[in-house]
């Protein structure tokens, strides 16, 4: 694998929730720009803990998330976030809830805390969103509520929502793990495909193994009880490379199976 | 009430109305109960001039104290719904408040604020205040946290969050809240306006009117209080609608 710059830096991470044991201690993670992980563990291990840690919607107790070098003290606007479910407005349609983005940036306005420096006019805002909602095949259902659309509708909505504001790191929370297999593998090639010419960094929580070794170009391995150490796999390789035989994948599966059997 | 009222049934159920009201007065045949014919020439004439302006006085008390109920209680109701440990500070004191019938702090607001229009408007306001209190905090307190994540992440702060979150989230239950209470809100004005004031409809009713035996004159304001009561219900009833569109596509 090619080297690439380092865009996230987690640093000496110490992180416990209020008089639980800690999840992560003196953890530390290098994640290159344009890369693809996949986070894998077991439930509770802290995967999604460590999302939200990226996310800056957590803070460490000790050390330090560094994006692009800087600390990370609060949401980025260039993050972006999809979580399994729950996450559109259920009193707004389709196309309202793919735009709360850009309302919000507009909001505030230019600001750099909330929104990027670099503005975008509204109405190209507006204009890339329905653009998302029609690359994602959800168009027709623009002006529908969630609550008439099917799961996997609606998970293309939070995608065009996010995508839309054109983030150069994108964190998912088991996004697929509430779809029926065919819109999992749909959507999951969806935003695989969305990476690689944009160097857009993307980090997929699942419990899922294939869903990592089909995602990952790394796997980061987490287990129950305290994080230490980093345990990274070497995954897919990068986009443009040669595809990895299907012996490849097969050997990644099963160790990735142990691992998870294994890990504490 | 949630598929009823549209203009014919609305007019249907008036029409049914104004026919019991005129069977039972034909019926017992007294003074005391005139029938719609009687009442209803008294009410258009009276509308226009003195009764009018007394309806203007009660309804401009009610949205006063609308106003000041909405205007409290929805921050304060937000702020407890999102602050769980505030909540349970408070809830308690909320839950022993909430059920007494606070038309027993008339006595007690004239003597502290005075006989003025700012105490009876203050002690509706007091009632519909714990309606709505309750209902957003629950509603505020019911949001999925992965909602408020995943919309903090689009770069929204508190601000957004308010705007584009919480306020749209509670608006609904405000209005039914509203809706629920004005009732209760109306029959204490009522109580309020008759006496210490020479303006209000529960002056026009008891005082104009009922005391000096002008029975139609009487059901004019009585016919006029009902509409005040009637409008604010329909009116809220609308935006309830509007705002509630999503949750009945969904049922089908």
């Amino acid at each position: 694998m090619t080297a690439t710059a380092a865009m996230i830096e987690v640093v000496r991470l110490t992180f416990a929730y209020g008089g639980r044991p800690a999840l992560f201690e003196d953890f530390t993670l290098t994640v290159g720009q344009g890369e693809a992980w996949a986070v894998i563990g077991p439930s509770g291990c802290g995967k999604s803990t460590l999302l939200f840690l990226l996310a800056g919607l957590r803070r460490p107790q000790s050390g330090e998330i560094r994006i692009f070098g800087e600390p990370l003290r609060r949401p980025r606007p260039r993050t972006g976030l999809i979580l399994q479910d729950h996450g559109l407005l259920p009193w707004a349609t389709l196309r309202e809830n793919a735009r709360l983005g850009a309302r919000i940036r507009n909001f505030y306005g230019p600001d750099g805390r909330h929104a990027p420096q670099e503005g975008v006019d509204r109405a190209t805002a507006l204009a890339r969103v329905d653009g998302w909602l029609e690359r994602l095949g959800i168009l027709e259902y623009a002006d529908q509520y969630p609550s008439q659309l099917s799961r996997g509708q609606r998970q293309r909505a939070a995608i065009a929502r996010t995508l839309s504001l054109d983030p150069d790191l994108l964190l998912m929370d088991e996004p697929f793990s509430a779809l029926d297999a065919p819109t999992r593998t749909d959507l999951l090639e969806v935003i695989g495909r969305v990476g690689p010419a944009a160097g857009l960094t993307r980090v997929l929580v699942t419990h899922d193994i294939e869903e990592a070794v089909l995602f990952g170009q790394k796997i980061l391995v987490l287990g129950r009880g305290v994080n230490r150490e980093a345990m990274v796999l070497g995954g897919r390789p990068a986009e443009g490379q040669a595809e990895q035989d299907a012996e490849a994948r097969a050997a990644l599966r099963e160790r990735l199976l142990s691992l998870l059997e294994t890990k504490p | 009430m949630t598929k009823s009222m549209n203009p014919v049934s609305a007019l249907a159920g008036l029409a049914m109305f104004f026919l019991l009201w005129q069977v039972t007065a034909w019926l017992i045949h007294t003074a005391i109960l005139p029938g719609p014919l009687t009442v209803l020439p008294v009410f258009f004439r009276a509308f226009a001039g003195e009764l009018g302006l007394h309806f203007l006085a009660s309804a401009g008390r009610v949205l006063a104290a609308v106003l000041l109920a909405v205007v409290t209680a929805v921050p304060l109701g937000l702020i407890l719904g999102q602050a769980p440990r505030l909540d349970r500070v408070f809830a308690p004191l909320i839950a022993i408040l909430y059920p007494i019938p606070k038309i027993v702090f008339l006595p007690v607001i004239y003597v502290l604020l005075g006989i003025t229009d700012v105490s009876k408007v203050l002690l509706i306001a007091l009632i519909i205040f714990f309606q709505i209190l309750v209902v957003v905090r629950d509603e505020a307190a019911g949001l999925h946290p992965e909602l408020i994540l995943s919309v903090r992440s689009l770069g929204a702060g508190r601000r957004a969050l308010f705007r584009y979150v919480y306020l749209p989230a509670a608006l609904p239950a405000v209005l039914t809240a509203l809706r629920v209470s004005v009732g209760t809100a109306i029959a204490v004005l009522f109580i309020t306006e008759q006496s210490l004031t020479r303006h209000g409809l529960g002056y026009y009713i008891v005082v104009e009117t009922y005391q000096v035996l002008l029975y139609p004159e009487m059901y004019a304001g009585i016919l006029a209080m009902s509409l005040l009561g009637l409008a604010i219900y329909f009116v809220l009833f609308r935006f309830e609608v509007r705002l509630t569109r999503h949750v009945r596509l969904a049922a089908g």
